[in-house]
């Protein structure tokens, strides 16, 4: 065989893998939507759900979803925001902050049932935080810290020295130049990389189980006050979350129509992320568009 | 005299700049510090946990790695409870490499696919498939198998369907689109005159691809692997919900069995605190912990190899 028409083949079976896989993850996607958005309907995002009856919804499991999302996201913004200005902008270049981004690195790579875990042993358990949305929310910021800190410190590494130089030759104290400077010129891919996060946040369920708990109790959504038990604000709460909603109903459900229920909050996590992700784009372009007059 | 006493009072004492400059400079160090406290404590609370197993039950370490019947709160024939991992650590690795094996030629052929043969294509529908695809919530795949995958195997194979091969058709979709956007960035790094060269002595496509490009990417693919695999080896809920879990030896890949992720969901809530069958299942905990920390360690092992080459 020459190598003519070895190339040929070889380039034809490429061509079959990559189709093979554009299939899959079509398939994948069509199956999510095809079967899950018929389930959509405005009573199925609002309703409560029910134990035992067909037609229940799963609007307790979206609002905490969502309410874990901006806790976690606000615990985590800022601790991640202030690891990356230090990594990047303070730290010198030696053993201790290698010893450091290694342990942010191992942090993201531990599998979030272990990080689900531990937030069982030390906050429901330990600090008798109990299952409860304050517990889920640390356990999720544990998950998320690495990822935001590496993405935001990987929009730091995209403005350029010249900025800085700029900065300090204007008397600016290195603070200063970091929040009047670097940040504002950084803020389109710093959202970028927040909005992606979010979306993994949102999806995640390992670590929720043992920490913000498998149980969505009635909330009272006229009642805003937090300290009262059935109030949505409430932190101290459990709060099943879309994601452990669709795991629980499937090892454990024992309602009729738990398929539908599953099929419908798939597709429902499908479209979020979907959103979260085009979000991040429009908003990043828009922002860099607006901030730099470019 | 009092004026120079008050003027160089006046100089020594720092401007609100340098002030603020002490403040940003504590405050984001203690961000960092934070993170660094939050790994420690992880790793040390699951170790402690982990070894009480072996330290106030005393369970040896070999029985626990070796056994093959895992009922803990019954004692075996031996009078010493029945804690053995095997058929868990057996599990987790089975289907974490054969996952890998399916995942590697699809995942590279794919990013080869998409850098050399097609940037145009690639960049228009492989990429933004790709990346939105690693965002599905693990959950999502697990719901899939149960209701796809699951009743194909079974259909075909008999049984109850649930098992290691439905676990690894899942993983095998689930780390597809990770490995993927990871070896075509590896690819995307190796220079272009890599190729010019090698096309310029006559080499057609394939061979620059097979003979140059994937060569000098080799560390990067392999990292990228890896690290599908470590995914792959943590993932819980998506495995959990399709491999039966039986904690039994598999003799097949068609019978029911268990992960040591699987275990962890399913046994956890049922278990009280202090008690032998808790602590096994932290000792479990320890071990998912230790080989995260072993995929890490390769991880940068390869890093560095790739860098002296």
């Amino acid at each position: 065989m020459n190598s003519k028409t070895q190339n040929k083949i070889a380039i034809g079976g490429l061509y079959g893998i990559a189709g093979l896989v554009v299939l899959i993850l079509l398939a994948l996607l069509g199956y999510i939507l095809v079967s899950g958005v018929p389930q959509l309907s405005w009573h199925f995002l609002t309703a409560p759900g029910k134990a035992f009856l067909k037609g229940g919804g799963v609007g307790i499991q979206l609002y905490n979803s969502f309410y874990l999302l901006i806790l976690a996201m606000l615990i985590s913004f800022p601790i991640a925001l202030g690891a990356a200005i230090y990594l990047y902008e303070y730290a010198k270049d030696n053993w201790v902050t290698t010893t450091i981004r290694t342990a942010i690195e191992i942090l993201s790579s531990l599998p979030s049932v272990v990080v689900g875990l531990f937030g069982f042993l030390f906050f429901v358990v330990k600090l008798h935080l109990g299952f409860s949305i304050l517990s889920g929310a640390f356990a999720l910021t544990f998950f998320n810290l690495p990822l935001l800190t590496r993405s935001i410190e990987d929009s730091l590494r995209t403005i350029s020295d010249v900025q800085r130089e700029g900065g300090l030759a204007l008397g600016l104290s290195r603070w200063e130049t970091v929040t009047r400077v670097i940040l504002p010129a950084a803020v389109p891919s710093i959202l970028t990389g927040v909005i992606l996060s979010a979306g993994r946040v949102f999806g995640e369920a390992a670590a929720l189980i043992y920490t913000a708990g498998q149980s969505a109790p009635a909330l009272d959504f006229t009642d805003w006050n937090p300290f009262n038990i059935s109030s949505p604000l409430n932190p101290m709460r459990p709060a099943e979350t879309l994601a452990v909603h669709i795991w629980k109903i499937n090892s454990e459900g024992i309602m009729p129509d738990a398929k539908a229920i599953s099929s419908g909050s798939s597709a429902v996590l499908v479209i979020a992320i979907l959103l979260f992700n085009f979000a991040a784009r429009y908003l990043g372009k828009r922002l860099y568009k607006r901030l730099t007059s470019a | 005299m009092k004026t120079t006493e008050q003027l160089e009072a006046k100089l020594k004492r720092r401007s609100k700049a340098a002030k603020l400059e002490i403040w940003g400079r504590l405050i984001s160090l203690t961000a960092l510090m934070l993170i660094v406290a939050v790994v420690v404590a992880i790793i040390g609370f699951v170790a402690s946990k982990g070894i009480a197993t072996f330290t106030s039950n005393h369970v040896s370490l070999w029985d626990f790695l070796s056994g093959k019947s895992w009922n803990p709160g019954v004692n075996g024939a031996n009078g010493k409870p029945e804690v053995g991992a095997l058929p868990m650590i057996v599990g987790s690795f089975l289907i974490t490499i054969l996952s890998a094996i399916v995942a590697t030629p699809f995942a590279i052929g794919t990013a080869v696919f998409m850098n050399e043969i097609s940037p145009n294509k690639g960049a228009k529908i492989l990429q933004p498939v790709t990346e939105l695809l690693v965002g599905i919530p693990s959950v999502v795949y697990g719901f899939i198998g149960l209701s796809v995958v699951v009743p194909t195997t079974r259909a075909i194979f008999g049984g109850s369907g649930f098992g290691i091969l439905s676990g690894t058709c899942v993983l095998f979709v689930m780390i597809l689109p990770t490995v993927t956007s990871m070896s075509a960035d590896a690819l995307r790094a190796v220079p272009r005159y890599y190729r010019e060269a090698s096309l310029a002595l006559g080499a057609t496509q394939w061979q620059t691809i097979y003979k140059v490009v994937l060569r000098a990417a080799t560390p990067g693919l392999m990292t990228a692997v890896v690290f599908g695999m470590a995914r792959a080896f943590g993932e819980a809920l998506a495995v959990q919900m399709v491999i039966g879990n039986a904690a039994l030896m598999p003799n097949s890949l068609v019978s029911p069995s268990a992960t040591l992720t699987s275990v962890l969901t399913t046994g956890i809530g049922n278990t009280v605190m202090g008690s032998l069958q808790n602590n096994a299942l932290w000792s479990l905990a320890l071990v998912l912990l230790f080989m995260s920390l072993v995929f890490n360690l390769i991880i940068r092992l390869i890093g560095r190899k790739g860098r002296l080459q």
